[in-house]
């Protein structure tokens, strides 16, 4: 029995164990908690939250609509490049914001003429005004693919796409060794190197359990077209931090959604379609 | 009891030993309890504290990891010349490989434990207790096939020395086919970490099926060249008897193997190079330098000049059949090797990033401590391996001599 005792001190390590620390530590997998143990496992993430951050959490479980999978289209001829989205997407979805600053879409320039070959794509541009003549803006962020490499190899199935196509990650079951990073096309995943840091008024207290709840350090982020919202009927933030309507969202399965619209009459690219990851992220030109 | 008499004899053995004995063991403590200090503040500050970032997500640790499964495959693999060419004493060689290859699989799994963002979520990797993808994701065969052959490594060297401690004769029955069942899984398990990082379409460099080849062959390469220079170690400190003949032989395939390696290397860089695609960037990156940034440039050209050398030295039979010439061969292909497969393979399968972005990686102070602590910290249980089954096969330390030399173990016979 001593034996046993001392294994699990072992095991847990030196830190003090308080029973929220041993719950935290044993929490299983959240596709298979039943609706009784998610309840509880919200009820203590959002204790700790209060906790840690002094504010009271609205963690949403909501899970997806039948007959919904959802699309994003991108008018590559009205994108100005002025980053409007990436902060819309960082402020939404409580993302760190420095050491290490995390974001999920990137919006890189290229010189006219050049768009598959991202090679001398300029990630830090930095202009008085934009557009600047002579460059288009290709923002890129999760392209949400219905063969995600991500998900297939990741070893411990902490990441998988929702049946409304949304490819989510359970931070409380990665275990951080990056694979899905080295084998994402698109940059889409993130990590936080430490302890994000958010500035607590800027906190977002509106999330969802797989979405923009506030992350731990070690742990592998994304972007989730706003699953917090979506599943609400409302748009993804980006779609709304957007000033030239480049931005299009909407449920591919729905023939009369503007996403199919999109798709059906103007000239649309996926990124890296050679990959065959079967992108659900419409590049288009609208002129 | 009797098992409970040799443990006690074992744990009493490893306490004892020469000067130089103590005097390594305590440098590779230091050694260690340095890497510690600078992986509990990983664990407390984060991998924010090495020098990986979003753009290159591996480093040094993996660097490392692959390396070492090279080492570990190609310790055992040491086993098929030995039977072919009568090295004597085969049994020794055996025993010394499963435990070179066993330590090495020991490093490996630690550089993966230390580049892990959450070991305390390690359970869930663990199968049955967590949840192991098995059969999609690489990393979950490399799971399995690294531990496997940790266990195999393990019994077979154990269940000999036990067997020769007792004075008996080990059933042939029994360890010929573990023998031989670890020379394919060292095979394997190369092949599959190879496959970890050529399956990934994503990454033009590594995405090459000349990939497990090469990982193969630079194995053939390494390996023998650590158990070289550890054969002459113990034949001077230990008196392990390994003839001078063995080693050149030895030598011999190395250069072949090496032959191989610049071969499948010479061809990746011809397809490359002449075909010139935007999938160049990171060889140009590793080899030239790419927009102004050349990083990697002195580190590659290193590997190629210390790889030709000690492939010329291995290839003339008068260098390859002098013990000093042999030597420095084998340095030049332990660090030569290192690098191209380390730094060499890793870093520029992320460079340029996936949207083109260069980040310059070199590991920093942290990142080299901690490596450098579990490079120490597999030394010591290696050297530890050996303090107890060189006396054993050298019949000094065994069961029908426990009433003679019960108190003071003859640890300090040297002579060969």
């Amino acid at each position: 029995m001593m034996s046993v005792g001392a294994l699990a001190g072992l095991s847990l390590g030196s830190i003090s164990c308080s029973q929220v620390e041993v719950e935290d530590f044993l929490q299983k997998h959240f596709r298979e908690m039943s609706a009784e143990e998610k309840k509880q496992v919200i009820k203590r993430l959002e204790a700790k939250y209060l906790k840690k951050y002094g504010k009271k959490f609205n963690i949403s479980t909501q899970e997806p609509e039948a007959g919904i999978l959802w699309g994003y289209g991108l008018d590559i001829a009205r994108c100005i490049g002025c980053r409007k989205c990436v902060y819309g997407c960082v402020n939404e979805n409580n993302q760190s914001r420095k050491n290490p600053q995390l974001q999920w879409i990137r919006v890189v320039r290229q010189k006219k003429g050049s768009m598959i070959n991202l090679e001398n794509a300029e990630h830090y541009y930095n202009p008085e005004t934009v557009p600047e003549p002579g460059y288009q803006y290709t923002p890129v962020q999760c392209q949400h693919c219905e063969n995600p490499p991500c998900v297939r190899v990741c070893p411990v199935k902490a990441t998988w796409k929702e049946p409304d196509g949304i490819v989510v990650v359970d931070y409380n079951w990665c275990i951080g060794c990056r694979y899905c990073i080295a084998a994402c096309p698109y940059k889409g995943r993130v990590f936080n190197w430490a302890e994000p840091n958010i500035p607590v008024a800027e906190l977002n207290t509106e999330v969802h359990y797989l979405g923009n709840r506030p992350r731990m350090k070690n742990v592998v982020e994304k972007c989730t077209f706003c699953i917090q919202r979506v599943r609400q009927g409302r748009y993804p933030a980006c779609v709304e931090a957007c000033p030239t309507g480049t931005r299009k969202f909407g449920n591919l399965l729905d023939p009369t959604s503007e996403i199919r619209y999109l798709i059906e009459n103007k000239r649309t690219l996926r990124l890296k379609e050679d990959l065959n990851t079967e992108s659900k992220f419409y590049y288009f030109f609208s002129a | 009891m009797e098992a409970w008499i040799f443990f006690k004899r074992t744990v009493n053995m490893v306490f004892f030993g020469t000067r130089a004995y103590y005097l390594w063991c305590a440098f590779l403590l230091t050694i260690i309890g340095v890497g510690v200090t600078f992986y509990l503040k990983q664990l407390e500050g984060g991998l924010i504290i090495t020098n990986m970032r979003d753009q290159v997500s591996w480093g040094l640790y993996i660097g490392n990891f692959t390396y070492l499964v090279g080492v570990a495959a190609a310790a055992v693999l040491l086993v098929i010349p030995s039977y072919i060419y009568h090295f004597n004493p085969i049994k020794e060689i055996v025993v010394l490989g499963e435990l070179l290859a066993a330590s090495a699989i020991i490093m490996a799994l630690m550089f993966v434990l230390a580049d892990l963002g959450r070991p305390d979520r390690f359970w869930h990797i663990i199968p049955f207790i967590g949840i192991l993808s098995f059969p999609n994701s690489l990393l979950a065969w490399d799971v399995v096939v690294l531990n496997g052959y940790l266990i195999l490594n393990t019994i077979v060297p154990i269940y000999i020395l036990v067997k020769t401690y007792f004075g008996k004769e080990p059933n042939k029955k029994f360890v010929i086919p573990l023998v031989l069942l670890s020379i394919p899984w060292a095979v394997g398990i190369h092949t599959v970490t190879a496959f970890l990082y050529n399956g990934l379409a994503a990454r033009p460099f590594w995405n090459a099926s000349i990939l497990a080849p090469r990982f193969l062959a630079s194995a053939f390469c390494s390996g023998p060249a650590m158990a070289m220079i550890i054969f002459q170690i113990l034949r001077k400190t230990a008196g392990m008897k390994i003839k001078n003949q063995a080693l050149f032989k030895i030598a011999e395939l190395m250069a072949y193997a090496m032959f191989i390696n610049l071969f499948l290397l010479g061809a990746e860089i011809f397809k490359e190079y002449y075909s010139g695609t935007v999938h160049l960037a990171p060889m140009e990156y590793l080899i030239q330098g790419l927009h102004g940034h050349h990083t990697l440039v002195p580190w590659i050209w290193s590997a190629f000049f210390l790889n030709i050398t000690a492939f010329v030295i291995f290839l003339v039979p008068k260098t390859r059949e002098n013990l000093v010439t042999l030597n420095i061969g084998s340095l030049f292909i332990i660090v030569g090797v290192w690098i191209e497969k380390g730094l060499g393979l890793i870093v520029p399968g992320f460079i340029p990033d996936p949207l083109g972005e260069i980040y310059d990686y070199l590991p920093n102070i942290a990142e080299i401590s901690i490596s450098l602590g579990i490079w120490a910290f597999g030394l010591l249980i290696f050297t530890l391996f050996m303090r107890i089954a060189v006396p054993i096969q050298r019949g000094d330390f065994s069961h029908s001599k426990f009433h003679k030399d019960a108190v003071q173990p003859q640890y300090d016979r040297i002579k060969p």
